[in-house]
């Protein structure tokens, strides 16, 4: 699903991006790439959406959420990471 | 101490991601006090700093922060051009400890060019803190860099990081290379081949791996220098590459340098830091702040009180101010007059200088309250959050969240807020976001909103003032809507927002203060300098001819501000002073103030005087006009320097000015229609 839909709280792996070449390739070099495990820190649903990445904290505009497809992981999997 | 030969300068760059703690090194090698702010893009310039170690002058250059080598904005570009142009001794790389993944990628691209690096670990009290380890003997085995461990915060390492400076300055600058893979190393070899004797600073196969990238700057450059053949190669084998793959071929190359990284993060740290690390007290303020119901109520509601202690507590103090002139001025006629000094200086010290300088320099105690408030915004982080809430409305406007970080920013100074535009990408945006600043009311305006409500508005002057705030805001907003609807080259999609929010940082006091004192001194040298020479011009104008008596409508001034009253009827204020002081307020908008000072005697008798030509509802068109015409030259200057057009300079110019005059009229007149 799109991260656009992201609970609040919630820990999810990035399974792709869409768009365009500079798009993904601006994404790719802030640390936003397929496999990389993100958790939603706020999303106000219609709005940008803040979410962790590491150590790093990055603001989304709705545009960009629609087009970063997450993939939910289980409690287990977020554990080992 | 030894005297320095040229040659032991040391040429030095700081190049990291933004937020690493760049600018903490560089004051903390410095000694300096560049001002670190916590918000993406407070360096949007390169800094230069010197420093002394060990016989050596260490020449450093601090650079805007940046994720890679690709530029997408003129901030990273100057970074980037720096990098690769500039014949510097050494790179340091500052890095992130607690993001070490991300960070490193600049590293690795800055290795890849060929440059001579030290691999700066910032940030390692937080790391302890965390119990993470990183083996810095392994990743210097790994790298092959010099690496050190630093803390700009608690100042620890940076000897050591001097220390190497010196010793791997006259290092061999030497290729590192990342396995691409067989596929793409073909590709790249083939298109090296074409780039034979090719006379560049940079390896040939760092240019083969851009053009692969599409890095459209190295493209165009190769083209001019006459390789359009290796650019031609490189087409053909990227659409070969990405026939086979079924993928494109730049973030291919952009996921092989992670996979170099994950695997020297797996080598040499203990344990990466999850995500439930150190910033879980920043996502519960986060929760609040940035809460889709909340974060704009009380983004608004911050602003509010920003005005409201701005104005109770600097008023506080202005008032002793104002009698502290007011004593100083009548000792000294008094003392100047037994002296028997001529009739001419008196005038000078009373009208220009006390009268002029000193009604505006009454505002003072304003000014350092609204700056230490701002400062303290933004050091504490919340500035980008600001950005992050707003992004919504500013969307629908048709602005990119990012560009409200200038209209903040635009509160203390337009300058400085017109430059940071510089981190926004799209050239469309940045341009919008220039032109609509200088709406944005900076504390040069406050001096005139102070003394007007003041002395009109005397039981809301807060709510007055804040009025006005938000309608310079309005009118950058309505403006924005215009050009994009009306201007081809500002139309179309606004970039979506991607925004790094620092973690929020309690800043000491002193810190706070430095940055507040920074700018307020700049208003006290701004008072010293050009708005005393906008004040002794009106007054010199003020007093001739002779004949015509001081300040009178016969005299120079008087001929100039009677040609342009007329213009000011239908705003309500078609008196000839109040045309002077918006004619020079055109220099610096503390200026408005200073004049109706000097041609009026004096702050003490502004209160007096400006009623007879005023009436509440003209006061207010003439504070709405002195809100929305051009800030000042400066603000001229700097929206030349970044738009490079004269075309948009006077665009702005001359619109900002009929704006401010409309919105006068129409206030004016709707005005005279309900009372």
């Amino acid at each position: 699903m799109p991260l656009l839909y992201g609970k609040p709280g919630k820990q999810y792996e990035i399974v792709s991006l869409f768009g365009g070449r500079g798009f993904s390739r601006k994404l790719f070099e802030m640390g936003i790439r397929p496999g990389v495990i993100i958790k939603v820190i706020t999303n106000s649903g219609n709005g940008p959406i803040l979410v962790g990445i590491n150590n790093s904290r990055i603001g989304l505009g709705k545009g960009m959420a629609g087009k970063i497809i997450i993939n939910s992981i289980s409690i287990k999997e977020a554990k080992a990471i | 101490m030894k005297v320095l030969e040229k040659n032991d300068v040391i040429k030095v760059a700081l190049a990291g991601n933004p937020n690493s703690g760049k600018s903490t090194i560089f004051n903390a090698l410095t000694g300096g006090h560049a001002h670190v702010g916590n918000w993406p893009g407070v360096t949007v310039e390169k800094k230069d700093g010197e420093f002394n170690y060990s016989n050596h002058t260490f020449a450093i250059t601090d650079l805007p922060g940046t994720y890679s080598l690709t530029s997408y904005s003129i901030d990273e570009r100057i970074a980037r051009d720096f990098i690769v142009r500039e014949d510097q001794d050494i790179i340091v790389t500052v890095t992130d400890s607690t993001n070490l993944e991300r960070n490193l990628y600049l590293t690795i691209s800055i290795l890849e060019l060929g440059a001579n690096v030290i691999l700066d670990l910032n940030m390692a009290d937080i790391i302890e803190q965390n119990k993470i380890r990183i083996d810095v003997d392994k990743m210097k085995e790994v790298l092959e860099i010099p690496v050190v461990l630093t803390s700009g915060l608690k100042m620890t390492g940076l000897s050591e990081l001097k220390k190497r400076i010196v010793e791997f300055r006259n290092n061999q600058k030497r290729s590192f290379k990342i396995d691409y893979g067989r596929d793409i190393e073909e590709s790249i070899k083939r298109i090296e081949l074409e780039l034979e004797n090719i006379k560049s600073p940079y390896p040939k196969r760092f240019l083969s791996i851009k053009i692969l990238e599409g890095d459209v700057e190295i493209i165009e450059e190769l083209k001019k220098m006459g390789y359009s053949n290796a650019v031609d190669t490189a087409f053909r084998e990227i659409s070969k590459l990405e026939k086979k793959f079924g993928f494109d071929i730049e973030t291919e190359i952009v996921e092989k340098r992670y996979g170099l990284i994950e695997s020297i993060i797996h080598k040499c740290v203990n344990k990466a830091a999850t995500i439930e690390e150190r910033l879980t007290t920043s996502d519960k303020i986060d929760k609040i702040l940035t809460n889709k119901w909340l974060g704009i109520p009380i983004f608004a509601f911050m602003l509010w009180i920003t005005f409201q202690l701005t104005f109770t507590i600097g008023g506080f103090f202005a008032d002793y101010i104002d009698l502290f002139f007011g004593w100083f001025a009548g000792l000294s006629s008094g003392w100047l007059e037994t002296t028997g000094a001529p009739q001419w200086l008196l005038s000078f010290i009373s009208d220009g200088l006390i009268g002029g300088v000193g009604s505006v320099v009454i505002f003072l105690p304003n000014i350092m309250i609204l700056f230490l408030l701002l400062s303290f915004l933004e050091d504490v982080g919340y500035m980008a959050r600001a950005a992050f809430v707003m992004d919504r409305i500013m969307h629908a406007i048709g602005l990119p969240g990012k560009s409200f970080i200038p209209m903040i920013l635009g509160f203390g100074c337009n300058v400085p807020a017109i430059m940071s535009a510089r981190t926004i990408s799209s050239e469309r945006d940045r341009l919008l976001t220039i032109l609509i600043n200088p709406f944005v009311s900076c504390s040069a305006r406050l001096p005139v909103y102070l003394l007007f409500t003041g002395i009109f508005f005397k039981r809301n002057e807060g709510l007055v003032v804040f009025s006005l705030y938000s309608l310079g805001i309005l009118v950058a907003v309505l403006s924005a809507r215009l050009f994009k609807s009306t201007i081809p080259k500002l139309k179309g999609p606004v970039s979506p927002l991607v925004m790094e929010l620092p973690p929020y940082r309690l800043p000491s006091l002193k810190g706070v203060l430095i940055h507040m004192w920074e700018r307020s001194s700049q208003f006290l040298k701004k008072a010293g300098t050009i708005i005393l020479a906008g004040v002794v011009i009106v007054w010199l104008l003020a007093n001739f001819p002779l004949s015509a008596g001081y300040a009178s409508e016969a005299s120079l001034i008087g001929h100039i501000g009677k040609f342009l009253a007329p213009l000011f009827k239908p705003a309500g204020f078609a008196f000839w002073q109040a045309s002077v002081a918006l004619f020079f307020g055109i220099i610096a908008k503390e200026i408005v103030v200073g004049t109706f000072g000097t041609l009026f005697g004096g702050a003490g008798n502004l209160s007096t005087a400006l009623p007879h030509y005023f009436t509440q509802l003209s006061a207010l068109s003439f504070m709405v006009m002195s809100l929305l015409y051009i800030p000042c030259i400066a603000s001229i200057g700097v929206i030349y320097r970044e738009t490079n057009s004269w075309k948009w300079t006077t665009f702005s110019v001359a619109y900002s000015i009929f704006i401010g005059w409309l919105s006068a009229v129409v206030i004016y007149q709707i005005g005279l229609i309900i009372f």
